[in-house]
């Protein structure tokens, strides 16, 4: 309680120092442990220039169940960001030990038991539209809990906002010292503050790149300075990007450079859950005194606490907004305000909009979740994930490609018969090599013949690819097109594959 | 002629004046950082006219200090590919015709380098699909005129067909017509009986009677049932493939005035490595012999 008494202390203090008019300082000691503050949002709609320079936000801290839920998720996502590259997999001698690797100079990806050739990145924008999917579903019903909760942007944003508060204090201590002039004190502060993002900056990129090189022997790299310049060129890249977008740009790359704000009203419907303020419980506003009446006036003090802890600056009051990012740190700044004046928490709270104009408190329980809408998503999300999971176990260890030499069509060969040449590519995705048959089917009295192999058979190593031609020669078949099957057998396996072209002819 | 600048009363921004259809555009000052990236912009563009080539003169142009020159850049690249390639082209030097074949990775190189100095240097004849033309070999088929081996086609590809190269592989066929070997209708009769060597004659009695003309006249060279001898370039006459066409006028044609098919001889002209993988790949065109 001490703390936080000099905390309002300090509130008020630079309430006074923002130029607050002494009459709200009078609202601000009559309900005992409410600090009051003068402040606007950043979009008030009665006065939004055509263009202006950023206001700067000084978030403050809040403190609450949401906030230790961003905790929570920020602990999570940062961690399975930064420790992932470093987890490994055994997939046997021939191939990487990295449970997630994007192997690009030998164009693989690694993820955990999957593993992915270049002809099969169908998987990945499988994945995409699997994340865009569930990214509809979860805002039809919860808004943009993705952006409030997630959203790398807002987590890296959060943290670049911790480290500011660990540094230079709390939003008090924060405008104090934008206004104070530059002494050794807010050189060193600020410096300090720099330097700590520009290392989150360059531990992100540092991360960000073992994503696609094994982890510990690039990190040796690193120490020995032997990196390529590619991996430094990323570092630098990802340094740059997440100290300008994280520290220095901050909501406004949610309110002016991600597009989702602007897609994501489609989404919405009035049963969806946004962060809310229930203006009929809290109009009208105003300044509270101790010991009156709360008749015939709302919950809601004025005292704005719900204005200064949002980090875009809003405020939610002024009902759904583009900048929100449904954090709900304004819900946890408004419930412990309930808490000090003794009223029911709430008043602002996730609701519906629905639920809004019922007038009375909505309970998570009375939403219906399922309606057209979630129906349509939730069935969209099982469709593409059965058919992923089905291509996925069923996918061939082998593959067989037939490119046909179009140049010449075919040649006449002395005895007077066809002979068309194929470019057979074949892959083998096992860890060991395997030797193929190769026959075809179609054409009657076809023979065929290998360019750079004996006989009929073909080795194809370990994890690779294997280019061959293929002559097969038949009797001139009189027609200018027939159909043919070009057969690979593993000798010793059970692995097979075709693939069907065509063969050639003159015209008669 | 100054006048009042008009302000707008919605924002309070000056206007400029102009306006379009009752729409009147704002003075609004440019954001900061766009003029600031604007005057980088300048300073870079000075920047740059200084270390690079730029400004075009009356018959030169400005060199800039850096003395970058695309040209010379490209020359250097390709320095460095050859350079790159010097390994495989080393090994490929050192490496007999069947070893390279043998070798997967120096078969590809060879397949590779061999492609591309195929396109460069006989695509023009053979066609870039090696398919050929009237006169012109198909190397994608399975008749060799001379040998269809490794080294045969090394021979030829190195000394060249009638080439004027003193080892040039030469055979000369006698324009029996026009130089009066034959008269009209021996060479009719000739003519016939090589058409039914391949079971294509129309005339059966002059077929016959050709028989003893190709023995005493075309045997020497194209064997007795005209299977053609490589050893002399001699194309088989049983088979299906016409160098010049299978009509009867064209068989005619050749009877009477000969045809004598000249190819250049390469060495000199390619390098002995190149000359190496333009042989592997025009062997696996058509599968060799
Ligand atoms: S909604 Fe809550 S936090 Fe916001 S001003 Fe009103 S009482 Fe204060
Ligand atoms: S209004 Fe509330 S939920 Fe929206 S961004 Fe601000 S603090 Fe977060």
């Amino acid at each position: 309680m001490a703390a936080e008494g000099l905390q309002d202390l300090a509130d008020k203090a630079a309430a006074e120092a923002a130029g607050a008019k002494p009459a709200d300082r009078g609202a601000a000691e009559a309900a005992p442990g409410v600090g009051r503050h003068e402040v606007e949002a950043v979009n008030k709609a009665e006065a939004r220039p055509l263009y202006a320079s950023r206001p700067s936000i000084h978030p403050k801290r809040a403190t609450g169940i949401f906030r230790n839920v961003k905790w929570v998720v920020m602990a999570v996502t940062l961690g399975i960001y930064y420790l992932l590259p470093w987890v490994r997999w055994d997939r046997g001698p021939n191939a990487p030990d990295q449970a997630v690797l994007l192997d690009f100079p030998n164009r693989k990806f690694y993820f955990f038991f999957i593993e992915i050739w270049p002809q099969e990145v169908y998987y990945i924008t499988g994945l995409l539209i699997l994340a865009a999917l569930a990214l509809f579903l979860v805002t039809s019903i919860a808004g943009r809990v993705w952006c409030g909760y997630t959203c790398p942007q807002t987590v890296w944003t959060d943290l670049m906002i911790a480290i500011e508060r660990f540094v230079e204090g709390d939003r008090n201590a924060r405008i104090r010292l934008d206004k104070q002039r530059w002494n050794g004190e807010k050189i060193l502060k600020r410096s300090l503050k720099h330097f700590l993002w520009l290392m989150v900056g360059v531990v992100t990129g540092g991360a960000f790149v073992f994503y696609f090189r094994d982890a510990p022997t690039l990190a040796m790299e690193f120490l020995t300075l032997d990196a390529p310049f590619i991996a430094w060129l990323f570092v630098g890249i990802f340094a740059a990007t997440t100290y300008l977008l994280g520290g220095l740009a901050r909501e406004q790359v949610c309110t002016y450079m991600c597009p989702w704000p602007r897609i994501q009203g489609a989404m919405f419907d009035e049963h969806s859950l946004l962060v809310s303020y229930r203006a009929w419980r809290g109009e009208p506003r105003g300044p509270h005194r101790k010991g009156e009446p709360w008749e015939g006036r709302g919950d809601c003090i004025d005292c704005k606490q719900c204005v200064v802890v949002c980090p875009a600056g809003i405020d939610i009051r002024d009902g759904a907004q583009l900048e929100c990012i449904q954090c709900a740190l304004c819900i946890d700044a408004c419930n412990e305000i309930m808490d000090r004046i003794g009223r029911p928490r709430n008043l602002i709270a996730y609701d519906t909009h629905a639920g809004l104009a019922t007038g009375k408190a909505t309970r998570l329980s009375q939403v219906p979740y399922v309606r057209a809408r979630t129906v349509v998503y939730a069935a969209a999300i099982a469709v593409v994930a059965v058919i992923m999971a089905f291509t996925l176990a069923t996918r061939d260890t082998m593959s067989l490609n037939v490119l046909r030499e179009r140049n010449p069509l075919f040649v006449t060969l002395s005895d007077g018969s066809i002979r068309n040449t194929y470019t057979l590519k074949i892959i083998n995705k096992l860890h060991r090599p395997a030797e193929f048959r190769v026959s075809v089917s179609g054409v009657e009295g076809a023979t065929i013949a290998l360019g750079g192999h004996e006989g009929d058979t073909l080795t194809v190593p370990a994890d690779d690819l294997l280019d061959a031609r293929l002559f097969v020669a038949a009797p001139n078949p009189g027609r200018e097109v027939s159909d043919l099957e070009v057969r690979l057998e593993e000798i010793g396996g059970e692995r097979s594959a075709t693939y069907e072209t065509t063969f050639r002819g003159p015209e008669r | 002629m100054a006048h009042e600048r008009e302000r707008d009363h919605v924002t309070g921004t000056e206007t400029t004046g102009h306006e379009w259809d009752g729409l009147k555009e704002l003075n609004t000052p440019l954001p900061k950082w766009w003029l600031y990236v604007f005057y980088a912009t300048i300073v870079w563009s000075i920047g740059y006219w200084i270390v690079y080539p730029a400004w075009p003169l009356a018959a030169d142009y400005t060199r800039g200090i850096w003395g970058y020159s695309q040209r010379e850049r490209v020359m250097e690249q390709v320095e460095q590919a050859k350079a790159a390639q010097a390994g495989f082209v080393e090994r490929i030097r050192e490496a007999s015709l069947q070893e390279i074949v043998g070798d997967e990775d120096l078969r590809r190189f060879a397949m590779a380098g061999g492609r591309a100095s195929f396109g460069d240097n006989c695509a023009g004849c053979h066609g870039a699909g090696a398919e050929g033309a009237p006169g012109y070999p198909n190397l994608a088929d399975d008749a060799w005129l001379w040998g269809g081996t490794l080294d045969d086609i090394h021979t030829t590809l190195e000394v060249g067909i009638r080439s004027g190269h003193p080892d040039a592989r030469v055979s000369e066929m006698p324009a029996f017509g026009v130089d009066q070997i034959l008269s009209r209708e021996e060479i009719d009769q000739v003519a016939e009986y090589v058409l039914s060597l391949s079971g294509n004659a129309t005339n059966q009695q002059a077929a016959e009677a050709g028989a003893t003309i190709f023995a005493d006249n075309c045997a020497a060279c194209h064997g007795e049932n005209g299977e053609g001898m490589t050893a002399l370039g001699a194309p088989n006459l049983s088979d299906a493939i016409w160098l010049y066409g299978g009509q009867k006028a064209d068989i005619v044609h050749t009877v009477t005035h000969s045809r004598a098919g000249v190819m250049p001889a390469w060495s000199g002209r390619l390098s002995p490595e190149t000359i190496k993988q333009l042989t592997v790949y025009v062997h696996e065109l058509g599968g060799g012999q």
